[in-house]
């Protein structure tokens, strides 16, 4: 079931280094929003934020509401496990478990939550590993460590893992730096079609990649290095690539980036 | 190498481009080996030097002067100090493998006089240390309880602490317990020893038993078992307890299930270390174990014996019988820590992560 994301006045620190400062955005469900942006501008912490993984990093702390539906995620009654199981995540670089099989690894979320049946387990895994468009290059060798796959397979495995807990929203950090364009184009057919039932969120650095795949796109800005990072614009994809109403959006987008 | 150049008929030599210089034969470091033994061997004889060590050194470093002269001269300044990087680390190399050895074939050749099933399975019931005969088990059977108990004591307990240092620990109290596994790491096996007996047997009354020695060398293990695993678990990424936690697992469960998985091998190779060092330690033994001639299979009562003890007793007495006898339980005690070695290695290369395509 996909839920609607409502950010309000979120700031994200790492000890005393601000890195995003004061974001408000709405996220819809049923839709892909992208994030677009140069590099060291907290598309990645604004991310993590939305599942609770930020705090994860020591001396990582968030001022800030995040509404997921009508729920606020950083409410003192939360559990940060269960707003994880909601909100999945890909990341940057593929990180399988180099001690688990590739079967295990995509069975992983669901085996280690304690939460299946073991009759359903089989289906679950053939159904996420084809969902991430992998089933194909892996089904001979299911029982084989995932650590032996290549980069792109890992990320694709990855995906396959995040899936298999079917979460409400999925929250993917640049998931296609290390794949080739078919494994890509893969990738972004399947985001079409997981977007029917999950809210979901790219951090992009492919201009191409978020007109094709996304709704809407979120363009983020840092006035200078060292400078929290801030959501510029939020608007329809077809809008920020046609006719943004920032300066600074087009010229990034058009390649003029200072 | 220059297949190219040979196939045309015209060229007569290979000719020589910026890129290339000369090179020496590959046989070169053996022969100037073989040589710098043969000149050492030589001028010992000659000077008449009766230590082998001196021949040796004379060796080594005739090895590496040679091996820098010869290749000065024909490749050239950056060359030689290239082989001669390499010779050194081939001479330190040599250094650590000749004692270890030496030290295995000494106690080979004299352990194998009266090591047999017999002695084995028989203890010293009944025979006069001065005299041949009895055997070793009841030294084996109190050094296999003693580090058995001793292990069981120390490493969940130093697993833990490890884990809670790397995966929770930052605080104070972190810190304390970090300078505390630092100074216990320090604490001399006898004063282990000493502890445990002012305490356990003087204060509580106890007597000497298998059990007491367990707990001194369960102190001595701990510090050892918490600084290899916390390196160890230090060692695994980041990203993978973070692509853990993204899954909705909860920590512990990342902890168990993901990060201890990850570094199994390792810890087993730190915790295996460990117990290498208790398996030799004799003075906390003679303290709280006592030693005994007789069997005694219950390590919570009563005096036992242990392996090193044996061979400390034995040698002791100083018969040609007794050596013999101090001898072949060394053996059996180098034996035995190289056996639980390797059945480590075994459970640690089975549950390592594996990384083949
Ligand atoms: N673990 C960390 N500790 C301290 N500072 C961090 C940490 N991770 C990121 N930062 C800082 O936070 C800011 C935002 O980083 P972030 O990774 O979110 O950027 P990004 O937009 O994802 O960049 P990229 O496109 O290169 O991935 C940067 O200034 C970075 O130096
Ligand atoms: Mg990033």
């Amino acid at each position: 079931m996909a839920k609607r994301i409502d950010v309000s006045g979120l700031s994200a620190f790492y000890g005393a280094h601000k890195a995003i400062d004061d974001i408000s955005m709405t996220v819809e469900p049923r839709s892909v929003t992208a994030f677009i942006g140069p590099s060291g501008c907290g598309k990645s912490t604004f991310l993590r934020t939305l599942n609770r993984m930020h705090e994860v990093t020591p001396g990582g702390r968030v001022e800030g509401k995040v509404m997921l539906d009508d729920e606020n995620l950083y409410g003192s009654n939360v559990d940060p496990v269960a707003v994880r199981r909601t909100v999945g995540m890909v990341f940057q670089r593929p990180n399988p478990f180099p001690t688990m099989s590739i079967f295990d690894n995509v069975a992983a979320g669901l085996r280690l939550n304690g939460k299946y049946k073991k009759s359903a387990l089989n289906d679950i895994v053939e159904k996420s590993l084809k969902g991430a468009n992998l089933w194909n290059e892996v089904k001979d060798r299911l029982n084989k460590p995932g650590s032996g796959l290549s980069g792109g397979q890992q990320q694709r495995l990855c995906i396959a893992r995040a899936i298999a807990v079917e979460p409400d929203v999925l929250l993917m950090d640049e998931p296609c730096s290390a794949l080739d364009p078919i494994s890509t184009l893969a990738i972004e057919d399947l985001i079409g079609e997981l977007k029917e039932r999950f809210t979901i969120v790219i951090v992009t650095h492919n201009m191409q990649q978020a007109a094709r795949v996304s709704d809407r796109t979120a363009f983020f800005n840092l006035a200078a290095v060292g400078q929290p990072g801030k959501l510029i614009e939020l608007d329809d994809t077809e809008r920020i690539f046609s006719n943004p109403s920032v300066q600074a959006t087009e010229d990034y987008i058009s390649g003029r980036f200072g | 190498m220059s297949h190219a150049i040979q196939e045309r008929p015209v060229s007569v030599a290979p000719r020589r481009g910026p890129l290339s210089h000369a090179r020496l034969p590959r046989w070169t470091p053996a022969a100037v080996a073989a040589f710098s033994i043969a000149a050492g061997i030589g001028i010992g004889l000659a000077a008449g030097w009766h230590s082998k060590v001196q021949w040796g050194m004379l060796a080594a470093l005739l090895f590496v002067l040679t091996t820098y002269a010869v290749t000065t001269k024909v490749e050239g300044a950056r060359q030689a100090k290239d082989r001669v990087a390499t010779s050194l680390v081939w001479v330190c190399f040599v250094l650590a493998v000749v004692p270890l050895l030496s030290l295995a074939w000494v106690t080979i050749s004299k352990g194998m006089a009266v090591l047999d099933v017999y002695f084995l399975t028989h203890s010293m019931n009944g025979v006069l240390d001065t005299e041949a005969g009895g055997g070793v088990y009841h030294a084996l059977l109190g050094t296999i309880e003693q580090v058995g108990i001793a292990t069981l004591i120390a490493a969940p307990i130093g697993l833990l602490t490890a884990v809670y240092l790397v995966e929770y620990g930052g605080g104070k109290l972190a810190q304390a317990v970090t300078f505390f596994v630092d100074v216990m790491t320090g604490i001399p096996s006898i004063v282990a020893g000493l502890f445990i007996l002012a305490t356990w047997n003087l204060m509580l009354g106890f007597g000497p038993s298998g059990f007491a020695g367990a707990m001194a060398l369960a102190i001595l293990m701990m510090p050892v078992v918490v600084r290899s695993t916390e390196e160890m678990l230090k060692l695994v990424p980041n990203e993978l307890r973070e692509a853990s936690l993204a899954l909705g697992i909860p920590k512990w469960r990342t902890i168990l299930k993901v990060v201890l998985p990850t570094a199994i091998g390792g810890i087993t190779t730190g915790v295996m270390l460990a117990v290498a060092r208790i398996t030799g330690e004799t003075a906390p033994v003679l303290l709280l174990v006592f030693g005994t001639k007789l069997i005694n299979p219950n390590p919570f009562e009563g005096a036992q014996s242990s392996l090193p003890l044996y061979v400390y007793e034995q040698y002791a007495v100083g018969t040609d019988a007794s050596v013999a006898r101090a001898w072949a339980a060394a053996l059996v005690l180098i034996a035995f820590v190289m056996i639980l070695n390797l059945v480590a290695r075994g459970i640690a290369r089975w549950k390592a992560p594996k990384t083949g395509r």
